[in-house]
């Protein structure tokens, strides 16, 4: 013991100790100089524990540097009023906060719409005759920041409405309201490319969004609308962010740039492959980030989506009220996809609209320059 | 950084003796990396090169683990930042309130509720995890018993008390069943670290937005030989929950890229903090709680404390994590060709769905609770949904066509008639050109499915 003591207290100024035609037979020595091996460890272990409790080194915020950035889309212009999208030039706000908050449209129809789920239904019942009285009734009384004006009923198969008779409809939305209009067709891909070019020339220096064009319509013909009558266009692809990256390039071979285009990367409901949106999008926005110009654009979620969720809307007593039911399940939705960085929400219930304004709001807030209540004793006050 | 193939490869005995059932040593590596094999497979691993495997191998975020035996659940285990990466481990377990000043009666009943919410889901059964006892009363005799009572619960415990006289007095009834001490502070972080080693539990550092101190304590209690240390840098529910973001981001990317030891910890939110002075009433508090919690499960909460017990606020939340914590690298698809549902003959109708499992059990499940009877024909749509396969172009007559040709359908039934999805109706032309059947649209829901095969086919 002692001669090890002496040994140890021979090298304590020795950085490496070289040994000549050393045999090791380690069970033997494991036996022999357990006792003092130990002692030794356990120094160490001190050693180790005054280090540890040293003052922590400093913490330091995980903040990256991105080499690229979101692209800033302005809707709204002419007699509208102006909504900026994008612009991001980092992913959390702890980084940079983003210089827009995401907003929300709200879907207005065309056509009275006898589906719509009665919790929406009874917000809008008495102005779903009229498209101008709804668009009007969302942003007075639900304060939209923007109206997605759906030409429903220009669909072969629902009213078969002209494109004439859906430029009326846009006109109508127009003069009833001063926020900028996203428009949307029915989803017949030989109609809706005309519709959007009526709706689009009806619309004339308004900066419109027109929603959308995609792989499976004639997406020149939309994007040459937005073109010669200045608005952006939705570019929709299905939850594949190649798809999304073509259909880009062409839009902007197309005359359109960066500044002119929002990506829809489709929103599959809560409970419905949402996994599938939050990976596309998260995927989508961390490109743009990284420098891929043809990902650079603000994203929108058709968050009206998450209604068709059984969940939302069907009876049934042992689910509880579908008057919370559907609201939350938008929320959810919407809410999901903000956290993967979408820029535009289309929804449909005012409920749904402000929580998720209200977290999105801070998005645009620096870390730590809110003021914050006590909950130091949250255990106990709790009621 | 996320550990590769090759590191582990180096440490492993390059023998490529396939014992583990790999061809080779790089393969295990590459299984091993991605977790979808155990270490202890490998028969010739030394014990030194087994440790430093294990500990390479070590997800990001420490796994913990709380309550004994069948009340066992765990938090934490990522190994990542966003699930596309590779997947989440470990379903955020949800935990749900309680405090000690209840009559017996009402806390007999909450308990009753917790433990028997439940929500079926595509085959999966999705329930709650774990109780959290709060202290309210602010008495420490008081707080034991109601931990006592605990002990005939089926769910894990979570005790809550910053008071570590209490702390010690709820333990003294059930610290043998590994409860999640809640939680040390600044003030008390001596006293629990005791505790939390006496009864070799672990223990909640709650440091409400302060990660500087956060850090600082985590290291206090590693160094005190602490191991499992879960973290809540505090839940704010109004505008401050911004700043909650920030705090489990910052958090959680320090645990994954920086592997920064004193938060390589799971990350603890309390969405039931929402009830605290709300203004709202308890319909708009309950919405509001399940937006916090959406919140914070999308961005790492690996634990989470909610007082809401109504189902219409639970099943977005459960769903939700079912829905995240699913792997991407399975596809979530079932085999194409034709089932069979309830009793068939020559005589039963042909209804089309695709190979999206969640599309597919939902059609199954209600079929069954229909009591319908029928062949069901799945498509293989690479596992995507209706709508989505329909604008994607998987859902198409040629496909159907060969469908019809490759699961023999023909042979089995004398109809030549199927009903289709009601989001699939624009495939009808193509479908019946394709096929030469005659093509029947269906409901927009499958909930309608049964009743329609009875009543209009």
């Amino acid at each position: 013991m002692d001669k090890i003591a002496q040994l140890l207290k021979l090298l304590e100024n020795t950085d490496t100790i070289e040994l000549n035609e050393f045999r090791m037979d380690f069970e033997e020595l494991e036996l022999h100089l357990m006792p003092a091996v130990q002692q030794v460890v356990g120094q160490a272990q001190q050693a180790a524990i005054v280090k540890e409790i040293m003052p922590a080194e400093e913490f330091k915020p995980p903040i990256h540097d991105y080499p690229g950035e979101v692209a800033e889309v302005q809707l709204g212009a002419g007699s509208r009023k102006q909504v900026f999208l994008g612009g991001q030039k980092a992913l959390y706000r702890f980084e940079e906060p983003q210089p827009n908050p995401p907003v929300v449209t709200f879907d207005v129809f065309d056509i009275p719409m006898p589906g719509l789920p009665r919790p929406i239904r009874e917000h809008f019942e008495d102005v779903m005759e009229h498209p101008g009285d709804w668009a009007k009734k969302a942003v007075k009384d639900f304060g939209a920041n923007m109206v997605t004006i759906h030409l429903i009923g220009t669909g072969p198969k629902v009213m078969d409405k002209t494109p004439k008779e859906a430029a009326a409809d846009i006109e109508e939305v127009l003069q009833a309201v001063d926020v900028p209009l996203v428009i949307g067709a029915s989803g017949d891909p030989q109609k809706d490319p005309v519709v959007l070019e009526a709706a689009a020339a009806a619309a004339e220096d308004e900066r419109c969004l027109l929603a959308s064009a995609n792989l499976d319509l004639d997406y020149r013909k939309v994007a040459k609308a937005a073109v010669d009558y200045n608005h952006a266009v939705l570019s929709w692809a299905i939850t594949d962010i190649n798809m999304q990256k073509t259909l880009n390039k062409y839009l902007m071979k197309e005359g359109l740039t960066q500044n002119d285009i929002v990506m829809d990367p489709t929103t599959c409901a809560l409970g419905y492959g949402i996994e599938f949106s939050i990976d596309v999008m998260t995927r989508t926005r961390l490109a743009a980030l990284k420098g891929d110009t043809d990902l650079q654009m603000p994203m929108s979620s058709g968050t009206t989506n998450a209604w068709g969720s059984r969940e939302a809307w069907m009876k049934k007593e042992e689910w509880g009220p579908t008057d919370y039911r559907g609201p939350i399940w938008e929320i959810v939705t919407g809410l999901t996809l903000m956290l993967c960085g979408v820029d535009i929400f289309m929804m449909l219930h005012p409920q749904s609209v402000k929580m998720l304004r209200e977290i999105g709001e801070t998005f645009t807030k620096e870390y730590m320059t809110t003021e914050v209540p006590d909950i130091s004793n949250w255990v106990s006050q709790l009621e | 950084m996320a550990v590769t193939a090759m590191d582990v490869y180096k440490l492993l005995p390059k023998t490529n003796c396939a014992k583990c059932g790999e061809a080779s040593c790089m393969a295990f590596a590459t299984k091993l990396k991605d977790k979808e094999i155990g270490l202890e497979i490998c028969t010739q691993l030394a014990a030194n090169e087994f440790d430093k495997l294990a500990d390479i191998l070590a997800p990001a975020v420490r796994e913990i683990s709380i309550g004994k035996g069948a009340k066992a659940m765990i938090a934490g285990g990522d190994e990542v930042l966003y699930r596309y990466e590779l997947t989440y481990y470990n379903q955020t377990p949800l935990v749900i309130d309680i405090s000690d000043d209840m009559d017996e009666a009402a806390f007999d009943e909450r308990v009753k509720k917790i433990e028997e919410i439940q929500f079926e889901r595509t085959g999966e059964l999705l329930t709650l995890d774990a109780i959290a006892l709060r202290n309210k009363s602010g008495d420490a005799s008081r707080f034991k018993e109601a931990a006592e009572k605990l002990k005939n619960a089926n769910l894990a415990l979570v005790l809550c008390s910053f008071d570590a006289d209490a702390m010690k007095a709820a333990l003294e009834a059930v610290g043998d069943e590994r409860p999640l001490i809640y939680g040390a502070t600044e003030n008390n972080i001596e006293e629990m670290a005791t505790l939390a080693l006496e009864y070799d539990c672990p223990v909640a550092l709650f440091v409400p937005n302060d990660l500087e101190k956060m850090k600082e304590l985590s290291r206090t209690l590693r160094a005190k030989g602490i191991t499992d240390i879960v973290l809540d840098p505090g839940t704010y529910v109004n505008a401050g929950i911004g700043d909650t973001l920030d705090d489990f981001i910052m958090i959680r990317r320090l645990a994954v890229e920086e592997r920064d030891e004193d938060f390589r910890f799971p990350i603890m939110g309390v969405p039931a903090l929402t009830w605290l002075n709300t203004e709202e009433d308890e319909v708009n508090t309950a919405i509001k709680e399940a937006t916090i919690a959406t919140t914070l499960i999308n961005k790492y909460a690996d634990i989470m404390i909610i007082h809401g017990t109504e189902i219409w606020e639970l099943i977005p939340v459960l769903t939700l994590r079912q829905s995240i914590f699913t792997d991407p690298r399975k596809p979530q698809a079932v085999d194409a060709g034709v089932y069979e549902i309830g009793e068939v003959n020559e005589d039963s109708p042909v209804a089309l769905t695709t190979n999206f499992a969640l599309t597919y059990y939902t059609v199954e499940g209600d079929l069954k609770s229909g009591n319908a009877n029928g062949y069901l024909l799945v498509l293989d749509t690479e596992g995507r949904a209706v709508d989505v396969a329909v604008a994607g172009g998987q859902f198409n007559g040629k496909a159907v066509a060969d469908l019809i040709k490759e699961s023999g359908i023909e042979d089995d039934v004398k109809t030549r008639k199927m009903v289709i999805p009601g989001l699939a109706a624009p495939t009808s032309g193509e479908i019946e050109d394709d096929t030469g059947w005659e093509v029947v649209v269906g409901p927009r829901d499958s909930s309608a499915l049964a009743d329609f095969l009875k009543e209009k086919v």
